[in-house]
């Protein structure tokens, strides 16, 4: 079992890794957006794993928590974007 | 025994698919192919490690838990993806060059921004 989540957590960072570059690099503002929602639900499943690991089911509630509020913030993200091509219109 | 075999199986698989999603987020060359590999295999990474937490625990209270979330993301997930496309459809965000099809174009009505159709 530590094998397995040895190797889990070797590819949630190695995933974290290839989204912050993309959140470094990304040519446009909706790159970066969809970068930083990969990376909230990178974090979830690092909690959820950690959830196995530690025995410690009541975790799953900050998955919970950050689930939704991963889901706010991008349609924040979102309204403030299309927001923005009204005004330069 | 057996769960922990289960278990350890879904994790591997969803932690394997997220990866799968970092690598699509990188090396796809434009904003919306990109959105189609981070959105559909991540949801699919996290639900299959969901499912796995939910077999490890044998007690209602972790299995609903469980399944709250990967309802709620299985909900939210396309929202997402359809605002941030729509967004970055609407601030012009340039299309891969060899895209071949644009069906939206000049069907968007630019002071309402609704689709006619």
């Amino acid at each position: 079992m530590n094998a397995v989540l040895t190797i889990v957590f070797v590819l949630l960072v190695a995933a974290l890794l290839l989204a912050f570059l993309r959140l470094v690099r990304g040519p446009s503002l909706p790159d970066r957006v969809v970068a930083l929602d990969l990376i909230s639900v990178i974090i979830a499943g690092m909690i959820a794993a950690y959830v196995v690991w530690m025995r410690q089911p009541v975790l799953l509630d900050a998955v919970t928590v950050l689930a939704v509020i991963s889901f706010f913030g991008t349609v924040a993200f979102a309204r403030y974007l299309e927001k923005r091509t009204t005004d330069e219109d | 025994m057996k769960t922990e075999l289960f278990t350890s199986i879904f994790l591997l698989v969803g932690a394997a698919f997220i990866f799968i999603a970092g690598l699509g987020i990188v090396r796809f060359p434009d904003l919306f192919t990109r959105m189609h590999a981070v959105s559909k295999a991540s949801t699919l990474g996290l639900g299959c490690i969901l499912v796995g937490v939910a077999i490890a625990f044998p007690s209602a209270i972790v299995i609903a838990k469980s399944l709250v979330v990967l309802l709620f993301i299985f909900l939210t997930a396309p929202v997402v993806a359809h605002m941030i496309g729509r967004a970055a459809y609407l601030l012009k965000v340039p299309f891969w060059k060899g895209t071949v099809a644009d069906e939206l174009k000049d069907r968007y009505s630019k002071d309402r921004k609704t689709l006619r159709s």
